[in-house]
């Protein structure tokens, strides 16, 4: 009971009380657009618009130019660069996208480098602050959370066929180009958002791991929604107690228990087991 | 009843390359064509020009009278079947074989629009139809080739098609099963009445299906027309650059190649 007190008291501080938020809506929203990024193989570009981002921000910070909108430019250029390219087969992804990410990182420390006298705010961006998150970075946040919530419940039926098949989807009438780039804005649009509380380095790690670990669990696509969501906003609240408990870290305990909850559902997925029962029959 | 469908002088090809020149067709509304040729001819790339899925660089196509542009491209596929190649499917993909069978709907549907009643009941018909309403539940990664050829069509039924576009459906299929989609894209075209393009390999097949064939070979359209013309040793033999042989068991035609 003294435990739970304890914790309780914890939500008097406003801070305490935006940190929750921002755990949940981060969690959420960042699971919600992994579930794309994972069914639509998005992981590698989705990597490489995160680190886009990093470098953008810390350009923005060089320059005293807003961070987070160079962030989001950085993003979409990426996304308008990778994009086309990985859309229409013109290389093979990996390399390409590889040589990219690398680059980013690169150009991120050269700025980080590049900036004069303290640099924690720089650090703060790469490492994320969920305690230090405001009022306008909540309304941020919220307002991500909305549009990915809206975009994938109106275009759920458009998101299933496309995850299908997008030449198929294409054949049906279906825009799953326009939808293919809408995808791309709000990953960016969410890296940006949950950039400062998650951190520049760790938010990609938040996108894909919770909906990894769901794609494990389920055949069932508003299930996995369901199951991302609830790994990623577990990630978050775990990540927020043992920042405030331990003081380490909020970001770097966010992306290792959702690291956790992949390793869990790899244990207990049926469909590895089913795999496992087939190879013991030499079926495979 | 099934659309009609007039390709002109049609040049097509993907980015800066052209794969097809010179495509003259006109088929008629309710017509069963074959599509046979060498593999890199460009069969598969004239079923995809029907659907407006490959970029025509020159000419004119017309399906049931209208010249198929940029404007109502969209409008028109979706009373266009279409039936791929079967592709790799992720086996923990999470999607239920009624969910893919009832995408078939989603482009009449419109944006915003989740499927009703009237859509899912539609999608069980044509699951009986094709037999596969056993499999409803099942995930769509764990079916055979055979199971998901008929998800295909089932799914391509579901759009109440007046054309139908079959890319090679036993590709990959042992005889049994091949023979099974077959006679069931045969009893469809005729309950139905609809414009049917397959594109086979299975040449044997195509007497009894076929009313007509496209022969395509190095982009071009080497023959059509009656499929009992052109099931001929000859134009066989050029269309595959192989010794070709036609002998008959009774009326039944059939086709041995190689040298003997």
């Amino acid at each position: 009971m003294e435990g739970v007190r304890k914790v309780l008291n914890l939500f008097h501080y406003q801070f305490m009380q935006n940190a929750f938020w921002a755990s949940i809506l981060g969690g959420a929203t960042c699971s919600l657009i992994g579930v794309l990024v994972i069914t639509l193989d998005l992981s590698f570009i989705g990597t490489c618009m995160a680190h886009a981002a990093l470098a953008g921000a810390i350009l923005g910070l060089l320059f005293a130019w807003p961070p987070l909108g160079i962030a989001f430019l950085f993003c979409c250029l990426a996304a308008g660069f990778i994009g086309p390219l990985a859309d229409k087969g013109k290389f093979r992804p990996d390399t390409a996208l590889a040589i990219i990410f690398s680059l980013m990182l690169g150009l991120s420390f050269l700025f980080l480098n590049m900036l004069v006298g303290p640099k924690s705010e720089a650090l703060n961006l790469i490492w994320g602050s969920i305690l230090t998150v405001g009022k306008n970075d909540l309304l941020m946040m919220t307002v991500t959370f909305f549009i990915v919530l809206l975009f994938i419940v109106g275009l759920f039926k458009e998101i299933q066929a496309i995850i299908f098949n997008r030449q198929l989807a294409l054949a049906l009438g279906i825009p799953a180009k326009a939808i293919y780039y809408s995808t791309l804005l709000l990953i960016g649009a969410t890296i940006t958002s949950f950039f400062t509380s998650i951190g520049g380095m760790l938010i990609f790690s938040l996108i894909v791991n919770p909906a990894a670990a769901a794609y494990q669990l389920t055949y069932s696509l508003p299930k996995m929604f369901f199951l991302a969501v609830l790994f990623g906003v577990g990630s978050c609240l775990g990540g927020l107690w043992a920042a405030y408990i331990f003081n380490v870290p909020a970001g770097a305990v966010i992306v290792i228990a959702s690291v956790v909850f992949f390793l869990l559902a790899m244990l207990f997925s049926p469909k590895a087991e089913k795999k496992l029962w087939k190879t013991k029959r030499g079926e495979f | 009843m099934g659309w009609s469908v007039q390709l002109k002088d049609v040049r097509a090809g993907y980015e800066n390359q052209t794969v097809l020149t010179e495509v003259n067709l006109d088929v008629q509304a309710g017509e069963f064509i074959g599509i046979i040729g060498p593999n890199g001819a460009g069969k598969s790339t004239l079923l995809t020009l029907i659907n407006g899925l490959t970029q025509v660089k020159q000419g004119l196509i017309k399906i049931e009278g209208q010249a198929l542009n940029k404007n109502n491209k969209r409008k028109l596929c979706k009373k266009i079947g279409y039936v791929p190649q079967t592709t790799w499917v992720d086996n923990r993909l999470p999607l239920l074989v009624k969910e893919v069978v009832l995408m078939g709907c989603f482009g009449q549907l419109g944006l915003l629009k989740q499927p009703g009643e009237k859509e899912k009941k539609l999608a069980k018909e044509m699951m009986s139809l094709v037999r596969i309403d056993t499999l409803a539940e099942k995930p769509i990664g764990h079916l055979s080739g055979g199971e998901r050829q008929k998800v295909a069509i089932a799914r391509a039924l579901v759009q109440q098609p007046e054309i139908l576009l079959l890319d090679e459906p036993t590709a990959s299929l042992d005889w049994k099963a091949g023979q099974e989609i077959l006679d069931l894209i045969y009893q469809i075209q005729q309950n139905y009445c609809l414009t049917t393009f397959l594109v086979t390999h299975e040449i044997n097949q195509l007497p009894h299906w076929c009313s007509k064939m496209v022969l395509v070979k190095k982009g071009k359209i080497l023959a059509r027309g009656e499929t009992k013309d052109l099931f001929k040793a000859d134009i066989l033999s050029e269309l595959y650059d192989l010794p070709v042989k036609v002998l008959y068991d009774g009326k039944q035609p059939a086709v041995f190649y190689g040298r003997s």
